[in-house]
């Protein structure tokens, strides 16, 4: 363990507590503002669509695996399965896909 | 029980960690390798897993390290890619049970990631500290776990698995957002907005010079703001979507 890299760690640590913590912490009151409601209600749906597309793409070494992984995952989705069964198949059809297409 | 608290204890929030856990024991096992293969130390990679717990902070700060950026650097990248934590946690206060006091929150926002919110967020009731403690700990154990695993032994892997487990954690966010779109067509469209506006910001030539961190923002604000418009949500419409 070098010390110049436990101080950029100490750092990137300290700045990502406090990211998570102060507004968790210091707000209370519920928000009586529909818009807020609202937004609140949607913004988790819409922070994991902007980070699962395009980015799921490029998750694999290669288009093909990606799109069929991209594919098994929806249709499981929509059949309800847990998290890990989606997760987990999208994962051996990847592996798969990208075994054939190389 | 006492009114507002939640009827959801421990164990069921182990429960339903476990996928997150093992889903980002493959998503860690990635940054192990990745971080040692930059010239970190083992040990270094390790602390940074579990005294941070977010996967595109710290791919970023491994990269401010390795370029000898400054501290102040340090700190601006992780402010902006982790940005979204302060939305998610603000949203979450508006989840809690009453046994969330302040001593609470100091530690339960330590565990607040996408995965964990996403999830928190969804339930049906109010969320309690001993139900989010439990959610807390299978992907913090998967995500030091797969860090160390990852750090040590990711050689022994063959190339084309180590590849293929990329698309797990994405394959977890589907599974998270497909579910709820089915039955709520606000939902359905914010997701499709959202999509659509983080592939412009993909593809479309100086949109996509913003970094990643940003463009999450960007685009997640932006859809969240227009479907708040068009499409406020009815009171009660807040539990389970």
């Amino acid at each position: 363990m070098r010390l110049e890299i436990l101080l950029y760690v100490f750092v990137m640590a300290l700045t990502t507590y406090l990211v998570r913590m102060l507004p968790m912490t210091l707000f209370r009151k519920k928000i009586k503002s529909r818009f807020a409601r609202s937004f609140f209600y949607y913004i988790p749906y819409a922070v994991l669509a902007a980070m699962t597309l395009p980015a799921i793409l490029y998750s694999t070494d290669g288009y093909l695996s990606a799109l069929a992984g991209l594919a098994v995952a929806v249709v499981l989705s929509l059949l309800n399965q847990s998290l890990i069964v989606v997760s987990l198949a999208a994962c051996v059809v990847a592996f798969l896909v990208g075994m054939i297409s190389f | 029980m006492a009114k507002n608290e939640s009827p959801y204890r421990y164990l069921q929030g182990l429960k339903d960690g476990i996928p997150i856990g093992l889903g980002y024991l493959s998503v860690s096992f990635g940054f192990g390798i990745s971080a040692v293969g930059e010239g970190l130390r083992v040990l270094e990679a390790l602390i940074i897993s579990m005294t941070n717990l977010t996967s595109a902070g710290q791919v970023a700060g491994v990269t401010v390290i390795v370029a000898g950026g400054t501290l102040l650097e340090m700190a601006l990248t992780q402010l902006v890619i982790n940005l979204r934590y302060s939305l998610m946690g603000i949203t979450l206060t508006q989840r809690l049970d009453d046994r969330c006091h302040t001593g609470h929150r100091l530690l339960m926002s330590f565990g607040l990631t996408d995965e964990i919110f996403a999830l928190a967020a969804s339930k049906p009731y109010p969320v309690g500290p001993s139900y989010f403690y439990g959610l807390m700990t299978a992907p913090y154990i998967g995500w030091a776990g797969g860090t160390l695993m990852g750090a040590l032994a990711g050689s022994i892997l063959p190339e084309n698995l180590r590849a293929a487990m990329g698309i797990m954690i994405y394959a977890m966010f589907v599974a998270i957002i497909l579910p709820p779109m089915k039955q709520n067509r606000g939902v359905l469209l914010t997701v499709m907005l959202a999509a659509a506006l983080s592939c412009c910001m993909a593809y479309i030539p100086v949109l996509n010079a913003v970094s990643d961190g940003f463009a999450i923002i960007i685009c997640a604000v932006l859809a969240a703001v227009v479907m708040a418009v068009l499409r406020p949500i009815s009171d009660g419409e807040e539990g389970a979507p």
